[in-house]
């Protein structure tokens, strides 16, 4: 999933200033699994906007509302009969919410409030880590499932490098060396001659290098 | 113009090789550098200049490095992965060659949260292995990375690259070796070795897989210079290997900064003559960075001199 969390309070604060009526825009995919931009947060961050504003003297409005997914058309059309009635959107969703609610509302503000930090997995409660860099071109294939663009510190096709002890990296000790791992599990799957290829250099246009990515399926397209 | 680079002639000619390493400053000061390569030009067949080591801004190692030729010293040029994309590398690499490098190390370098600009991307484009494949590509097959020709003159260097027996897992280590020769690597200069008897270990790996006959093999050295720096090198440094033994060692140095000095450099000496023992290293490199003025006293004592 992507995986996000919400931005610190006042920086979000900072953002609607002015602004007397908002709505507060919860996605019901991924940033309600990792519990940043669900109904739940929702309320609690118009709960807290709210105070602060009254505290400060200049009221604000706040309609909540949870959308199942803030990337398809479809969810996102809900809004087009109310969307007029707000000062600005603050989304919940990840950026691509963000970005889609503004294709799709030119004349409406629309906000983050959320930093979008990775593709990754829950490892365990309240605990996400990254799995997964995008790259369009994966080579999954040949590290025994484990994925050195994504991570390793230095996204090494040829590691492990020289800063791998202990199984940890150089950069932080809390982060595993990929390349310990995949090392491991390749020696547990007999598969070490891998290791032994030099794995050339990549071809990065396929990852965000190559300008913004699109993907035409003609076989579905209407 | 365009010899051979001296660092190879001594190789090739089976004499015990000498490099040295020398930071460039942080500033514009050519001084610094020719200060530095008149200490290190009588004990050193070739010096390393380095390329924004641990991620901190200095001097371009192409410039320092052609600061270093005029003091009649020969380079060997670091470039890393860190800070450049291919089109920058190779770009740099045809303006060093056509300045007179002939000796090149090629360096994933250090991530750039280890230095003072820690906001930074970091390039990594490539990695070591990759840079090797494309500089010989360039060298041999007169070659672009993307494939284009190199038409007239290509970059022509001897290829070197860094190697750490002390990292895991260790029984790899050799295999990766063998992967940085295949893909270019003639010299190759090791991370700073204290544990020896860990270091002829990968030695042995290194020499079953034939490696020896195939690049010639540079020990890493250093005297440490304080008690404190050989604590830091042992528990902060990843990567490093540093036996409580060494540290004993200083300890029963006399008092004195000086004494603890005079003995990081017999440490340094006593490891040097071990390695020269060991079947197919074929040099040392005196790291002595910031310490530079210790390298011609180790240098001496170790019987390393004069030089070729």
């Amino acid at each position: 999933m992507i995986v996000g969390q919400r931005k610190p309070i006042q920086e979000i604060i900072g953002m609607l200033k002015g602004i007397k009526n908002i709505l507060i825009l919860g996605c019901g995919g991924c940033a309600t699994v990792c519990s940043a931009g669900g109904e739940k947060e929702v309320e609690i961050l118009a709960s807290i906007i709210r105070i602060d504003r009254k505290k400060k003297g200049g009221p604000v409005e706040t309609k909540e509302k949870t959308l199942a997914r803030q990337c398809d058309t479809e969810y996102l059309e809900e809004l087009k009969d109310e969307v007029d009635k707000y000062d600005a959107v603050l989304s919940m969703a990840c950026g691509v919410g963000v970005n889609f609610l503004a294709d799709m509302y030119p004349k409406t503000i629309i906000l983050p409030a959320l930093n979008t930090s990775f593709m990754g997995v829950s490892e365990e409660q309240g605990v996400w880590s990254e799995r997964c860099a995008g790259c369009g071109n994966c080579v999954l294939d040949k590290t025994g499932g484990l994925c050195p663009v994504a991570r390793c510190s230095k996204h090494l096709l040829n590691g492990p490098c020289g800063g791998s002890q202990n199984g940890r990296c150089e950069i932080n000790p809390d982060i595993a060396c990929v390349w310990q791992l995949i090392y491991d599990r390749l020696k547990g799957l007999n598969q070490l001659e891998k290791l032994q290829e030099i794995f050339p250099m990549k071809d990065w246009s396929s990852s965000l290098h190559g300008g913004p990515r699109k993907i035409v399926r003609e076989d579905l397209t209407l | 113009m365009n010899s051979a680079s001296n660092l190879k002639k001594v190789l090739a000619s089976g004499q015990f090789a000498v490099t040295a390493e020398l930071g460039p400053p942080k500033n514009a000061d050519a001084e610094v550098i020719r200060t530095k390569a008149k200490l290190l030009s009588d004990c050193a067949d070739a010096v390393n200049i380095t390329d924004c080591q641990t991620a901190i801004v200095r001097m371009s190692s192409i410039a320092s490095s052609v600061v270093m030729m005029q003091e009649g010293l020969e380079p060997v040029t670091q470039m890393t992965c860190r800070d450049r994309n291919r089109i920058a590398i190779q770009s740099d690499l045809l303006g060093a060659a056509a300045l007179g490098v002939k000796n090149l190390l090629c360096l994933t370098g250090d991530h750039q949260q280890f230095g003072n600009h820690p906001n930074s991307t970091g390039v990594f484009d490539m990695d070591s292995i990759q840079l090797l494949q494309m500089v010989r590509m360039m060298r041999d097959e007169k070659v672009f990375q993307c494939g284009e020709e190199i038409k007239g003159k290509a970059p022509d260097f001897f290829l070197g690259a860094a190697a750490n027996p002390f990292a895991d897992p260790f029984e790899f280590r050799a295999l990766r070796l063998a992967k940085k020769v295949a893909a270019g690597a003639q010299f190759i200069q090791t991370q700073l070795v204290y544990n020896v008897e860990k270091f002829a270990a990968w030695m042995k790996a290194v020499r079953d897989l034939g490696l020896h006959e195939k690049c010639y093999i540079l020990a890493g050295v250093t005297p440490p210079k304080s008690i404190g720096m050989a604590r830091y090198m042992k528990n902060n440094v990843p990567g490093m290997d540093v036996p409580d033994h060494v540290i004993a060692r200083l300890k029963g140095a006399k008092d004195s900064k000086k004494d603890v000095q005079k003995e990081g450099i017999n440490i340094c000496v006593d490891i040097i003559n071990m390695v020269k023992e060991i079947e197919g290293v074929a040099g040392v490199h005196i790291m002595a960075i910031e310490w530079e003025s210790a390298v011609p006293e180790i240098a001496k004592q170790a019987g390393l001199l004069p030089r070729p």
